[in-house]
């Protein structure tokens, strides 16, 4: 069955090959394993943006096929790392703990460990116990399955309550954006129980692990890699059945799909979750090579930009979303990297650094405008294929149906 | 009988005058020469009393003379003048009845009089009674406000004396009330405190609740050893908010009724200083690994008499439980204290009603504020379908207008007066050009829309940090709204909220007569509802959106001048307000003005009234507003003020 | 003959207007019916209602021959119990290809789990086919709905219908918009379904309700005005006077 579905859907295997490709590439330039032409820091963004790909594969999943612009999935995004990095300090914490205690006259004991554990992590809002949340933090097997449990379970329950009063379209997107900005608000207190707007950090270090960060930066690269070929082969997976069928049939007219006997509303929940499941994987492996999460990250203006690189990168089709967050990413952090030489137009000097979320702000207005399919529709002129030449009218029978020139797939 | 009295009264003024005819004030201090060069505090009453009652009209002089060291007493015959001090060690003196200059003298062969502080503390409340009554009313309400700051039982009595002879109707009616408080606080009558305190439960006043509140200050004590006669409040147990298990051990200590308990980490440390060869009282050190089996060893140590005596039986926790603790009053007097406890449950019954109201107009007000920073979203959103993630940079601009406004008018009152129309005019103009140029190819394409004016909006908000840097600028109010509206010591308004609430009844005023009165209003009504038919009407849908996204936009600008009043101008003004506007139209119903101003009442009030239950946190208060937001909707998914039916579509 | 579908009493109204005033309607096992009746008159109301769009004010919708009710479900469930619905404009998927209309159509489990892992059995593909050869789209299966003629797409919209094996189809105004010859297929497709289910036809044109040869009934501001064959109900003098006259 997989076989004929890879033979099937050729852009996938395309997709995996270079996928492959590159991370093979990278590993053979890496400092830690090849000729050491590409740089340790480097490395990470790369595998940051392999992440980024991740949750944009999801966020085209619930936005090109299903029709739900979500402005919250940089909430699940967050969760994930928070997940992740509650484990990562703690268990880092307790060793560097351990040591010094160890120097003491008396072996400590478990109290006085967790103490002082507690006292490390938290002291820096004026606490030294564990809140509630932190209850499974010692266990990285529980820890690795909340990363997907608790996106999950917000989405679900979320999600639920949305879904099930048929808040749609605009609204709905305007009530997750609520959503990730009450996450946000509530994790900036510092009585949330995960420090507030100092976050967790020092996620980078690996508890136990002696090896160098050129090394480990390769492990999460090639762990990045792996969680979005997979990602991506399941996304392909869904979309290409009677199930993406009835999802891009929701998109585009939910009463109708309703009356064929669908529940559109347990669909949308299915991607919701699944998505949010995803974004949760990806967060957990981009805030290891960030090396620290805070509130900040969640905020609503994350998850627009998440849906500008879909946007740009073409959505309703995956390959699209992979590469309009790899080009948008990479772009940003390069012009706001200060790398690139000032512009002087006469009295004006343009500093990259300030003006490039203008320039960002004014491209994606002109991408919306006048290349909705974004760079992935540059694929459809080489392959030479047409939209249906329909004299201008839209597609769908329903107002936010796909319009004309997007209905290229 | 009241006639009997006044009659007294004015033959007792009488016999007072008749004596002052005869008497100096000179012959007064002489008569207490005596006590007054000794300058003792025990005995210097009766002179002060003497001077103070004299009925002189110099008394207050030389009593402030006293106090001020400016008296001399001549050396030769002992008589008091007043002093001032030359050059080359001379003193002029002036006569205290007369108020003539005698000359200078030496100082050699003068006396200065220097009262020591508990003296002057003395004159100082004798000539409370001449300030009370000064002929100046800024003086007595000055005197009055003295006493306040520094109430003591002293002053009771000259205050007392006071208000008979206050003809100033204002400053009666203070006098009195200063009298009761000063009653409350230190008349040595206990019934009269008591009246005192009946007479004035439920008074607002902050002064109130700080008379009141000295009296119920308590402390806890151990049952044992207090005098029968202690007003004790209730019986405590440890444990209680107010009294924890380790300050109920330390009062035990204190009494002598408990020994130190050496603490995890003191016997720690008592273990490592008894620890031989790696072993602790024979056990080695690696098995001390948890808290039973250090404890244990302990034990054994105590045992040996090598560490202080302890074991887990004598926890603070079970060694606490044998006393009694009580809360008691500093205030001697149960009747007292229970007539002020009353009082203040009433008090703070009327206080917690008033702060009702006063919540009532702080969520009136973030509720108008809402409504401005909506009011253009609703147009744009509820009219046109259309929405502007750039409104709130809308805002922004209309406040960077306002403060480019004040940098070229200085006048405040007038500049604020030319940025209204000019915000309006600058905010109109770019929404119109983001009409033409963005939102009109995207109609019928709403997320999309979403998402370009959010392009707008990130561009919007770095460009006014490129031009306005990234710190605040100010947008100063006119100085006739600074201020407050204040209608007792609780419910107080400042006038820059009523002026934006003011202003919201405006825009609702403006908006109901554009849309029900006007062509425009008409038209846009008609191009909501059906732009085919209407365009086949005549009406150019075009215009029509243009205007109508123009007039939120314009309108919006507005709002960025009215926030900018009292926000800071900040390039992320308009963010903070996007989500909560949002909130707004969406939880009002989309396409109805009523349905906004709901919206903005409801989130207002839920915000204010969240801060109100857990003020610390305002945070928290946003997070559980958008929590209960979400949950709204699952109720009236289509706002507060829905349209039903066909008309509103699916 | 048993009755499939008893709407009794049914009562909606809109911010105070009446759209259906205590309308009782019944229809057999297999039988066509044709619905006429004014702009307003409520026989799009009527079928939202019994879709499980809009819920009545008061009244009954009994289903089947266990007489279950309609008015607690969802649509989808409604749509799973065997009522099918072709809407007035055509609305297929236009950016899916005839073969994924239709088979997303097909009588089958709609559960997410059992359609994320299902495959086309060979059977289903059988049907589709017959199914395209039905309503002359044989040729267009690979095509995008999107690039169908008008008729085209409301043959396909009857088509997924019929993959619905519904037992009672709710039509809209199927003809509308269609060349004589096209009408002529429509009519075929329709009498040709009505022999195993039951049909109602919401239609204003007069010659193509005569085609269908079927029972007539009348609706007039919410409520049934005349009922019968059509020589019978447009002699009616009300029908006239409401409806035909004009």
């Amino acid at each position: 069955m997989r076989n004929s579905f890879v033979a099937r859907h050729p852009s996938v295997l395309a997709f995996l090959a270079l996928l492959a490709l590159f991370t093979l590439g990278v590993s053979v330039l890496s400092e830690g394993f090849g000729i050491g032409l590409i740089s340790t820091s480097f490395v990470k963004t790369l595998g940051k943006t392999l992440c980024l790909c991740l949750i944009a594969v999801a966020m085209d999943l619930i936005w090109g096929y299903c029709g739900i612009l979500s402005l919250g999935h940089f909430a699940f995004f967050g969760l994930g790392g928070y997940m992740i990095g509650m484990w990562l300090m703690y268990e880092r914490t307790r060793l560097i703990v351990e040591g010094s205690l160890a120097q003491g006259a008396l072996p400590p004991t478990e109290q006085e460990i967790v103490d002082a554990i507690g006292t490390q992590i938290f002291g820096v809002v004026g606490s030294s116990d564990f809140p509630l949340v932190w209850a499974f933090a010692d266990s990285l097997v529980l820890q690795l399955a909340m990363v997907v449990l608790v996106p999950g379970l917000l989405a679900l329950v979320f999600g639920w309550l949305a879904f099930r009063s048929r808040v749609t379209g605009v609204y709905l997107s305007i009530l997750t954006q609520a959503m990730t900005l009450a996450l946000a608000l509530y994790l900036f207190q510092n009585d949330s129980g995960l420090r507030g707007n100092n976050g967790l950090s020092g996620l980078q270090n690996l508890p136990g692990v002696e090896a160098p960060q050129s090394v480990v930066s390769l492990w999460f690269f090639w762990a990045s890699a792996l969680a979005l070929g997979l990602g991506y082969l399941l996304a392909a997976w869904i979309v290409s059945g009677k199930f993406g069928s009835v999802i891009r049939g929701i998109r585009d007219n939910e009463a109708r799909v309703r009356f064929l006997g669908y529940s559109v509303e347990i669909y949308k929940l299915a991607v919701f979750t699944l998505t949010a499941c995803i974004a949760g994987i990806a967060g957990a492996l981009y805030y290891p090579q960030a090396g620290i999460v805070n509130p900040a990250e969640i905020a609503p203006i994350a998850s627009i930009y998440l849906a500008v690189w879909v946007a740009i990168g073409g959505r309703g089709r995956l390959y699209g979303a992979v590469i309009g967050a790899a080009f948008v990413s990479l772009v940003s952090s390069w012009f706001t990297g200060g790398q690139i030489p000032d512009l002087v137009l006469g009295p004006l000097e343009v500093k990259w650094v300030d003006w490039w979320t203008i320039v960002l702000g004014l491209s994606f207005v002109l991408v919306t405008l006048f290349a909705p399919s974004g760079i992935g529709g540059l694929f459809d002129l080489w392959q030479g294929r047409r939209p249906p030449d329909r004299h201008g009218a839209d597609l769908g029978p329903d107002a936010g149906a796909l319009r004309e020139q997007e209905a290229t797939e | 009988m009241t006639r009997l009295i006044i009659a007294l009264a004015a033959l007792l003024l009488f016999c007072a005058q008749a004596m002052a005819q005869d008497t100096t004030v000179q012959s007064v201090l002489q008569a207490h020469r005596e006590t007054i060069e000794k300058g003792s505090r025990k005995s210097i009453s009766a002179a002060i009393d003497a001077i103070a009652a004299s009925g002189l009209p110099q008394a207050q002089e030389v009593l402030q003379v006293w106090a001020a060291k400016e008296m001399w007493q001549r050396a030769a015959d002992g008589l008091f003048f007043r002093g001032t001090e030359k050059p080359a060690r001379q003193v002029e003196l002036f006569d205290f009845d007369t108020g003539q200059s005698l000359g200078t003298a030496s100082r050699d062969r003068l006396e200065q009089i220097k009262p020591n502080s508990g003296v002057r503390a003395m004159i100082g409340t004798a000539l409370v009674q001449f300030q009370l009554s000064d002929p100046d009313p800024n003086r007595r309400a000055e005197s009055l406000d003295a006493i306040q700051r520094s109430p003591g039982a002293e002053l009771l009595a000259p205050l007392r004396a006071s208000v008979r002879t206050e003809t100033e109707p204002a400053l009666k009616a203070r006098k009195m009330r200063v009298e009761r408080l000063l009653t409350i606080a230190f008349d040595p009558d206990e019934s009269s405190r008591i009246a005192a305190i009946d007479e004035m439960s439920g008074d607002l006043g902050v002064d109130m609740r700080a008379t009141l509140n000295p009296l119920l200050v308590t402390r806890i004590a151990l049952a044992e050893g207090l005098p029968a006669t202690a007003n004790i409040r209730r019986e405590v147990e440890p444990g209680d908010p107010v009294l924890g298990v380790a300050a109920a051990y330390d009062m035990l200590i204190a009494a002598g009724q408990a020994q130190p308990i050496p603490d995890a980490e003191v016997r720690k440390a008592l273990l490592i200083s008894n620890m031989v060869d790696g072993q602790v009282a024979g056990v080695p050190v690696h098995r001390l690994d948890t808290q039973e089996a250090r404890d244990a060893v302990y034990v054994q140590l105590a045992q040996a008499g090598l560490v202080p005596r302890w074991s887990s039986a004598e926890a603070p926790e079970v060694v606490v439980t044998r006393h009694r603790f009580v809360e008691v009053y500093s205030e001697p007097s149960a009747a007292v204290t229970e007539a002020a406890e009353q009082a203040l449950t009433a008090i703070e019954m009327r206080v917690g009603l008033n702060q009702a109201i006063d919540l009532g107009l702080d969520a009136l007000s973030l509720a108008s504020i809402y409504f401005l920073a909506a009011i253009g979203l609703a147009i744009t959103f509820g009219v046109m379908g259309v929405i502007n993630m750039a409104h709130g940079e809308f805002i922004m601009m209309g406040a960077y207008t306002g403060y480019m406004v004040q940098q070229v008018i200085a006048d405040h009152t007038l500049s604020i007066l030319v940025a209204i129309p000019l915000a309006f005019a600058v905010t109109f103009a770019a929404g119109v050009a983001m009409e033409r140029l963005v939102i009109r190819h995207l109609y019928n394409r709403p997320l999309e829309t979403l998402l370009a004016t959010f392009g707008i909006s990130i561009a919007l908000q770095q460009l006014a940090k490129n031009i306005f840097g990234t710190q605040a600028r100010p947008l100063t109010a006119p100085g006739w709204l600074d201020g407050a509206w204040v209608l007792n010591d609780v419910v107080s308004i400042s006038y820059i909220r009523v002026a934006i609430f003011v202003l919201a009844l405006i825009f609702l005023g403006l908006f109901l007569f554009i849309m029900r009165r006007t062509r425009l209003g008409l038209e846009t009504r008609a191009v909501t509802q059906n732009p085919r038919m209407a365009a086949s009407m005549g009406i150019n849908p075009d215009r029509i959106n243009m205007l109508t996204f123009g007039l939120g936009s314009g309108i919006a600008g507005i709002a960025g001048v009215a926030i900018g009043l009292f926000a800071k101008v900040t390039s992320e003004l308009g963010s903070d307000y996007i989500v909560q506007s949002f909130m707004t139209v969406v939880v009002g119903g989309v396409g109805n003005i009523w349905g906004t101003l709901a919206g903005a009442a409801m989130i207002g009030t839920l915000q204010k009234g969240i801060e109100w239950f857990n003020p610390s946190n305002t945070l928290a208060a946003q997070t559980y507003m958008i929590i209960f937001i979400i949950i709204f909707i699952q109720f009236r998914s289509r706002g507060i003020i829905a349209l039903k039916g066909r008309a509103a579509g699916d | 003959m048993s009755t499939l579908l008893e709407v009794s009493g049914v009562s909606v109204s809109f911010d105070g207007f009446k759209a259906i005033n205590n309308l009782s309607f019944r229809i057999g096992q297999a039988e066509m019916r044709a619905v006429i009746g004014p702009n307003g008159a409520g026989k799009t109301t009527f079928m939202d209602i019994v879709t499980g769009k809009t819920r009545p004010d008061e009244g009954r919708v009994l289903w089947g021959e266990r007489s279950l009710s309609l008015l607690g479900l969802s649509e989808a469930q409604i749509a799973r119990a065997g009522i099918g619905r072709k809407f007035q404009k055509p609305t297929v998927f236009e950016d899916q290809s005839v073969h994924e209309n239709l088979l997303m159509a097909l009588q089958g489990p709609r559960g997410p789990w059992s359609v994320l892992f299902y495959r086309p059995k060979a059977a289903d593909l059988a049907r589709v086919g017959e199914l395209a050869t039905e309503i002359g789209l044989a040729d267009h299966l690979p095509r995008k709905a999107g690039e169908l003629s008008h008729g085209q797409k409301q043959w396909l919209e009857i088509g997924m219908l019929l993959a619905q094996d519904p037992r009672l189809l709710l039509v809209d105004e199927p003809a509308a918009g269609m060349t004589p010859e096209e009408r002529e297929h429509t009519t075929a497709i329709l009498v040709e379904a009505a022999k195993t289910r039951a049909v109602v036809v919401v239609e204003h044109d007069m010659e193509f309700v005569r085609r269908l040869n079927c029972k007539v009934t009348v609706l007039h501001e919410g409520a049934v005005l005349a009922e019968g064959s059509l020589d019978h109900v447009t002699a009616d003098k009300r029908v006239i006077d409401v409806y035909l006259g004009r």
